[in-house]
């Protein structure tokens, strides 16, 4: 790392989050100019957008080579009143609370207080959906059995193809007047509204040129300045000024125009990236995904005619890398916070994988991308490599070689089962794999889906609304069905039965709401700018969130499927087949929270088969659960044509919906997290990691969109190449399951301990969580307790 | 036929190539002052008391240690890490106490063990009879083959047994089929001594077969076990030879021409 990036890197390390008012006051003067609200309402988004752009703060940080940020300022963080309003209360929460704190001084209370809350109060998005959803699905949303993310973020979760690199916007301007030119002059409403989109892409097409352009005026005004201070020769502030200059070239000639040079690659993605995060907050950030196959062709054109080395490429990929760890995510809303008590976008760039074409897609650049996420060690943007049976075994251990400093990136994911779940959902070959994983663990075709994330799905509550006849326990609400009293249940299979047709009821409840908003979406919150990136949005002259993606998909996210097996099984041992208690007797246990039954919880934990063991007594009901899930999600379609489907990741949900639920028959006490992803109870497995890759692989993972293993292992483990070697087979192995994506938290336990008493001293400490990584410390200590408490694989 | 074992260790990464399943059999006819799986010394199940604590409560659980499995059955066991024994050039192994005293279930276990393709390591103290360190030495891929010290006083002494039986064991060996790799346990003032470590090297220099030495230089981990069952815990006092004395010992049997793995 150079003097400069080092510079930039602890800038944007102890660059403190801010609120900004900036965006929300934009939106607000743009919404109260008069006449707005007659025009169409894409037509207002896209002027919105422009409005915003042109009258944005721009920022240009010193010795900076890529430029833009979304704030006026690293990390100033803006907010989406149309989208959902930050109450007073809201921002001093923001401001005091300890982990993950937004700054927000007096002006911006002001601007809150006086212009963007009265302007937006009773029209904001979020108050829309929520007058709109219907009681059954708010009973279950505030129980806990699901959460919705598009309550308060904008549909989001695609990654980038790669469109940008051989197209400027003006050339998509002229695939959008195409579009135009085929529409005609028909006169139906329909053909009206797909013109008004149209227009609006254009609009935002020009937009993004004006905001480039803007970036270049000030740049040239920088380097002239250098000029009035170099009275003296100076030879930094001349090669300063040249770089400026280079980059006002750079802005003015993209995004307008196709990219020629890897920097101009580069510029051309970070403004698209502005963009689809100005625009809208859609969940989980947008991201160029294929990164090093989308820039190769331009480091080898320039690596040989000598514009570029090896070197300079390396800079300028970690001043992109700087780029994201500026940008925090949105912060959220009302006492949510608890959902995610951590927060970060989830950018994750792919490294690897499969060209279009079937090839190892494995290149130098690859190589030179993994030494950049070594060298940068920061949270964002998120790292994973895809590793497809062609790929070489070098490649697995470079990534390991990273995988041991302890950060928790990259994750690894299995290209062949990405692809094989693709095509099973009907993506041509070519379109999958170009794909990848994004998010956590989730499954795309990058550049030509519109797969949204509508929420957490808790599978253990179900059970314990089951056992209770379809009441809440907690609230003593009924919110399921009745499905009769457990204690009369003649067999296990009964109990498996009602558990079903729980679920399903869930799921239709889960899915009428998911249907609501997306309607709400469609009609309200166009994304023209997003939709002149995702094909084929601009040939069906139809925005991203109508359906004009060209694979539209929605993922209900399960989670706590470990706990979920682990309390069946319980049950089928003890009730069914050992009779060592009643179901009645059981279900009262349970209400006491195992308080004077401590023998038999003990047995419980340590003398009752559990998932994760590769023991089929207990891994057979995952398998039956997994199918209830799948088959409940399945077969569905939204209002905008996209298939439900599902995928298996908490981020950090489990920890939430852990504290709505009770004492489980696991052994798990009441209020505690569940299980995350398809790893096992935390300390459930005892047999080490083969058994539970055995465990977790039982269940038809290509079925998914996603699913999602933790494994941790100290770096005593890694410490040897022939160490290293046996971990490259540990992965290879799971992938010729079908497994989907597994990744290593290489710490110790006694590591993370001491940091837990002494935070200060252990500030870079970053552990995976759940499909990302975060800062130990800005972790609750909760969420520290169950990462130390993951089982250990000590060798 | 049926077989005792202690244990099943799978993603066992130190007894052999690749990644490994390895049972601990039951049994063993030495005892060493520094054994780390006092467990597979008596020969048939132990049960005992122990103490557990769960949300503050104090219970006492029986605890069985060792079960009686057939062979044909623990082969299955073995076999559920197939996909990653595949992957990695791995297979299982044998370890203990002492495998040759189940010498039929053992022979049994690698037969079946070629059949189904595995590659499997066998890691033995070498006391055992002539007869049954042949037919091992024919069925196995691998044996990992302990000595302890050439002073047969010393043996005795720390190992109850003497050394020559394990010694002509040694030499049959080396005429089977099986690959040999010698285990050296090193231990401060046992057998870490310069002396020690040149009439091993020259006592092993006529057997050309035998290309590689691991040493595994002795750590304190079994006191924890030893309390559990009450057993006398014999290991205060010992210790393992420095870094540097480790890296000498290394040198001399790299000089002698093996190839050494330390920590095994």
């Amino acid at each position: 790392m150079n003097e400069r990036i080092k510079k930039l890197r602890t800038q944007s390390q102890e660059a403190i989050n801010r609120v900004s008012a900036e965006r929300g006051l934009l939106v607000t003067e743009f919404y109260s100019q008069k006449g707005i609200s007659k025009l169409p309402v894409s037509i207002q988004r896209a002027r919105c957008f422009d409005y915003i752009l042109r009258n944005k703060a721009i920022c240009i940080n010193d010795g900076e080579l890529i430029v833009g940020e979304r704030g006026a300022e690293p990390r100033a963080t803006p907010t989406y009143p149309e989208i959902c309003i930050h109450t007073l209360e809201d921002l001093d929460i923001l401001d005091s609370r300890e982990k993950v704190s937004f700054a927000v001084d007096a002006e911006t209370r002001k601007v809150f207080d006086e212009n963007i809350i009265p302007f937006w109060e009773g029209k904001s998005n979020r108050e829309k959906i929520m007058k709109l959803l219907p009681q059954e699905w708010k009973d279950a949303y505030e129980a806990g059995v699901f959460t919705e993310f598009q309550e308060q973020r904008a549909p989001g979760h695609t990654v980038l193809g790669d469109k940008i690199y051989h197209k400027g916007m003006l050339d998509i301007i002229d695939d959008i007047h195409l579009s135009l030119n085929k529409l005609g002059s028909n006169e139906n409403a329909d053909s009206q509204q797909q013109r008004d989109e149209l227009e609006a892409m254009e609009h935002t097409a020009r937009a993004i040129i004006m905001y480039a352009e803007r970036h270049a005026d000030l740049l040239e005004r920088n380097a002239r300045k250098l000029d009035d201070k170099s009275d003296k020769k100076n030879d930094l502030l001349a090669k300063r000024k040249a770089e400026l200059l280079e980059m006002a070239r750079i802005c003015r000639k993209i995004p307008a125009k196709k990219p020629e040079t890897f920097h101009e690659a580069l510029q051309y993605y970070w403004f698209v990236h502005l963009g689809v995060i100005t625009e809208l907050n859609p969940w989980d950030s947008f991201n160029p995904g294929r990164l090093d196959q989308h820039l190769f062709p331009f480091y080898t054109k320039e690596l040989e005619a000598g514009t570029l080395d090896r070197e300079s490429a390396r800079e300028l990929l970690q001043s992109f890398w700087i780029k994201f760890n500026n940008h925090p995510s949105p912060p959220k809303v009302g006492v949510t916070a608890q959902e995610s008590s951590t927060y970060t976008d989830f950018s994750l760039i792919n490294v690897g994988g499969l060209t279009a074409d079937g090839d190892d897609a494995v290149n130098e650049l690859s190589y030179l991308i993994l030494e950049v996420i070594k060298e940068m060690r920061i949270l964002q943007p998120g790292s994973m490599v895809q590793i497809s049976q062609k790929s070489p075994d070098k490649f697995v251990m470079k990534a390991l070689d990273i995988i041991k400093t302890g950060f928790g990136q990259p994750s690894c994911f299995n290209t062949d089962a990405l692809i094989e779940e693709m095509t099973r959902q009907g993506k041509s070959i070519q379109d999958a794999r170009r794909g990848g994983a994004s998010g956590c663990v989730e499954t795309g075709a990058f550049g030509t889906e519109c797969y949204i994330l509508t929420g957490y799905f808790n599978l253990p509550k179900v059970l314990e609304i089951t056992l209770n006849n379809g009441i809440d326990p907690r609230t003593g609400n009924k919110i399921g069905l009745e499905t009769g009293n457990p204690a009369d249940f003649k067999d296990f299979d009964r109990l498996m039965d009602a558990y079903r047709q729980q679920l399903e009821h869930f799921i239709d409840i889960k899915v009428k709401g998911s249907n609501i908003i997306e309607e709400v979406f469609a009609s309200d919150m166009p994304v023209p700018f997003l939709s002149i990136l995702i094909d084929d949005c601009v040939v069906n002259g139809k925005d991203y969130n109508s359906g004009g993606a060209r694979y539209n998909t929605n993922y209900i996210q399960g989670v706590g499927t470990g706990s979920l097996t682990d309390s069946l099984t319980a049950l089928k041992y003890h009730v069914y087949d050992l009779k060592t208690n009643s179901m009645d007797k059981f279900i009262k246990i349970l209400a006491m929270d195992f308080q004077d039954y401590e023998y038999f919880r003990y047995e419980l934990l340590n003398h009752t088969p559990k998932y994760g063991n590769d023991e089929d007594y207990a891994d057979r009901l995952f398998k039956q659960v997994f199918d209830f899930y799948i088959n409940a999600v399945e077969g569905r379609k939204s209002p905008r044509g996209a298939d439900y489907r599902i995928n298996l990741l908490p981020t950090t949900s489990h920890i939430y919906f852990g504290t709505v639920i009770g004492a489980m028959p696991d052994g798990r006490k009441a209020g505690e997290p569940l299980s995350e992803g398809i790893s096992p109870v935390q300390g459930a497995d005892r047999q080490g990691p083969t058994a539970v890759l055995k465990s977790a692989a039982k269940i038809d993972q290509l079925r998914t969109g996603g699913t999602l293993l933790n494994q941790k292992f100290t770096p005593s483990f890694l410490e040897t190449e022939e160490g290293m070697d046996k971990v490259t087979r540990l992965i290879r192995s799971y992938f010729k399951m079908n497994g989907h994506h597994i990744q290593f938290n290489v710490v110790t336990a006694d590591t993370l301990r001491e940091a837990q008493k002494e935070p200060e001293k252990h500030k870079d400490l970053i552990v995976r969580v759940a499909g990302y990584s975060d800062y130990f410390n800005d972790l609750g200590k909760d969420l520290q307790d169950e990462i130390i408490r993951r089982t250990e694989h000590e060798v | 036929m049926k077989v005792c074992i202690f244990d099943i260790k799978r993603f066992a990464i130190h007894d052999g190539p690749g990644i490994r399943t390895t049972v601990f059999f039951k049994g063993c006819p030495l005892e060493c002052w520094w054994c780390h799986n006092p467990e597979g010394i008596t020969k048939d199940i132990e049960r005992f008391l122990e103490e557990v604590e769960l949300d503050g409560i104090l219970m006492e659980k029986e605890v069985e240690l060792g079960r009686w499995i057939s062979v044909e059955d623990l082969m299955d066991e073995l076999e559920k890490d197939r996909v990653f024994m595949e992957e990695s050039s791995g297979g299982i192994s044998i370890s203990g106490g002492e495998p040759l005293q189940q010498a039929d279930a053992l022979f049994r276990l690698l037969e079946l063990s070629g059949e189904r393709n595995f590659h499997s390591t066998v890691d033995t103290s070498g006391y055992a009879s002539k007869e049954k360190m042949k037919i091992v030495s024919r069925l196995a891929d691998l044996i990992l083959f302990d000595l302890k010290s050439m002073d047969d006083e010393k043996h005795l002494k720390y190992t109850g047994v003497s050394n020559k039986k394990i010694i002509q064991n040694l030499e049959i060996a080396l005429k089977g089929s099986a690959e040999v790799h010698l285990r050296i346990p090193l231990i401060s003032g046992f057998n870490d001594s310069p002396e020690a470590i040149e009439s091993m090297v020259d006592y092993l220099e006529p057997y050309k077969r035998l290309k590689v030495v691991d040493l595994l230089p002795y750590h304190r981990l079994g006191s924890h076990k030893y309390q559990r069952f009450n057993r006398e815990y014999l290991q205060n006092g010992f210790k393992a030879p420095t870094k540097t004395r480790i890296g000498e010992i290394e040198k001399t049997f790299e000089d002698a021409g093996y190839s050494v793995n330390i920590g095994g």
